[in-house]
């Protein structure tokens, strides 16, 4: 392993590691997630018999909520202390710091994903399972998109005041083409009868997305994190 | 875990150039200009606010400055990288340390970014060294701050590095660990580091320094060398004129 990695692992373990002693994220995310996802089979199933494409919207909902409560206390722990600086400080490339931080959302965001894909699933009786496999790359892919950008705004404002405020005000409108790209790309699999090819289309666009917002994190994250 | 050691490069001092650090209209430091040399003792003195922090953090690479530069030896850090990191122990005021680790994992974290080999190893000295071996295991969350200042300064000093810059490094200190730290900081200037220490404890540092440099608004007043009497004495004579001034 190289050292690039071996500080993105660093980093990534001490962040589990600290959120193992609390559960704080976790918990938060994952309790608000399985709300979401109650309220709305309230809402949206009638009759045992879901809205068409209900299901889908539910999903990336409470995929980018969460997600945004996951990715405020990433950083908000670095400042505790001005651990941000000891970390700066540490001869490594700063990009590796920031892939560390990255690999830790995306670990969290992934378990909180596999819950709530079940429970829209047994709710809305969505076949999200069945395409498990069609669901798992979209899932996976919107989560790289929507976490690069997050944990970088997560990162620069990190010292700001309003950071609790700003990080959604940002965060949203650039990440709305990987949500409806993901959301387009489960109706395409889970509606009565798949559309593989629309599904592999917004895929195609997702690792695009994924593409230019992982390149323009790693590429900015040196400059930002300087004062 | 251990990671390939970093090449770093050697320097035997630091020279800061006609710095200037503007933060919107205000201006932290003004044409900030001073040399230090490897084996020496620098105190950094002035009232809240003079600029000692922010000094501290241009030379640590962690604040662009907005005019002139420093240069460690022949390098500038834009040519070093981030080796020149490796050559770097900053102590802050916030301590760096993440409060829902251990002592130990603390330790064993910044060891193994620094690319030492061993980070227990390593770990366990510092642990040594700042007499907390038997609350290694302790959450640091629950030290008072004395012991997380003994913990920080030792996870600063890891790597060895060649610049210390240590910002009010006695806060919280009792009398037995300043002995102690007063001793570390002889043990350093005996082994060629550059050690830049601000502080407002005069009386403990009195008689430590090679030399003492004051900041004031932003710019150095350096005042050592036509005045006698104590540090205190000398620094506040220091004041007085610049008011008079």
């Amino acid at each position: 392993m190289n050292s690039f990695l071996r500080v993105a692992w660093l980093v990534m373990r001490k962040d589990l590691k600290v959120e193992s002693r609390s559960w704080e994220m976790m918990s938060t995310t994952l309790f608000f997630a399985v709300s979401c996802v109650l309220v709305f089979s309230f809402a949206f199933v009638r009759e045992g018999r879901a809205i068409e494409g209900a299901a889908a919207g539910i999903l990336w909902i409470a995929v980018a909520f969460s997600g945004t409560l996951s990715l405020g206390p990433t950083f908000e722990r670095e400042r505790y202390h001005d651990a941000l600086r000891g970390l700066l400080l540490a001869p490594v490339e700063r990009a590796a710091v920031f892939v560390g931080k990255l690999l830790g959302v995306l670990l969290l965001m992934s378990v909180v994903e596999v819950v709530v894909a079940v429970l829209v699933a047994l709710l809305f009786q969505a076949p999200l399972i069945q395409y498990f496999w069609w669901i798992g790359a979209l899932l996976m892919l919107g989560n790289l998109g929507f976490a690069s950008v997050g944990t970088l705004f997560a990162a620069m404002l990190a010292r700001t005041r309003s950071r609790a405020v700003l990080l959604p005000i940002l965060l949203y409108p650039i990440t709305m083409p990987v949500l409806i790209a993901g959301v387009m790309g489960t109706v395409a699999v889970i509606q009565i009868e798949p559309n593989f090819d629309l599904a592999r289309f917004w895929l195609a666009l997702l690792l695009f997305f994924d593409a230019i917002f992982l390149t323009l994190a790693l590429w900015t994250f040196e400059p930002v994190m300087t004062e | 875990m251990s990671l390939q050691p970093i090449s770093v490069f050697e320097f035997n001092e630091l020279i800061v150039s006609g710095l200037f650090k503007y933060y919107g209209r205000r201006t932290a430091l003004r044409n900030v200009t001073l040399t230090l040399r490897s084996g020496e003792l620098v105190g950094l003195v002035g009232p809240n606010g003079a600029g000692k922090s922010t000094l501290l953090g241009v030379m640590a690479t962690l604040i662009q400055p907005s005019k002139g530069g420093v240069h460690y030896g022949d390098h500038s850090p834009r040519q070093a990288g981030a080796s020149l990191r490796a050559n770097i122990g900053f102590l802050s005021h916030d301590l760096q340390l993440y409060s829902d680790l251990t002592a130990r994992e603390n330790l064993e974290f910044f060891a193994g970014l620094y690319g030492l080999d061993r980070p227990e190893w390593h770990a366990r000295n510092a642990l040594d060294y700042s007499g907390l071996a038997d609350r290694a295991d302790d959450l640091v969350q629950g030290f008072s701050r004395g012991m997380r200042q003994r913990l920080a300064l030792e996870r600063v000093l890891l790597h060895k590095p060649r610049l210390i810059l240590l910002d009010e490094p006695f806060t919280g200190l009792d009398e037995v660990a300043g002995t102690r730290l007063i001793a570390r900081l002889r043990e350093l200037k005996n082994e060629d580091c550059i050690v830049l220490l601000a502080t407002h404890d005069l009386e403990i540092v009195d008689g430590l320094l090679d030399r003492t440099v004051m900041l004031h608004s932003g710019e150095i007043v350096e005042f050592e060398k036509t005045m006698h009497g104590s540090l205190r004495e000398q620094y506040q004579r220091t004041l007085q004129l610049i008011s008079k001034a």
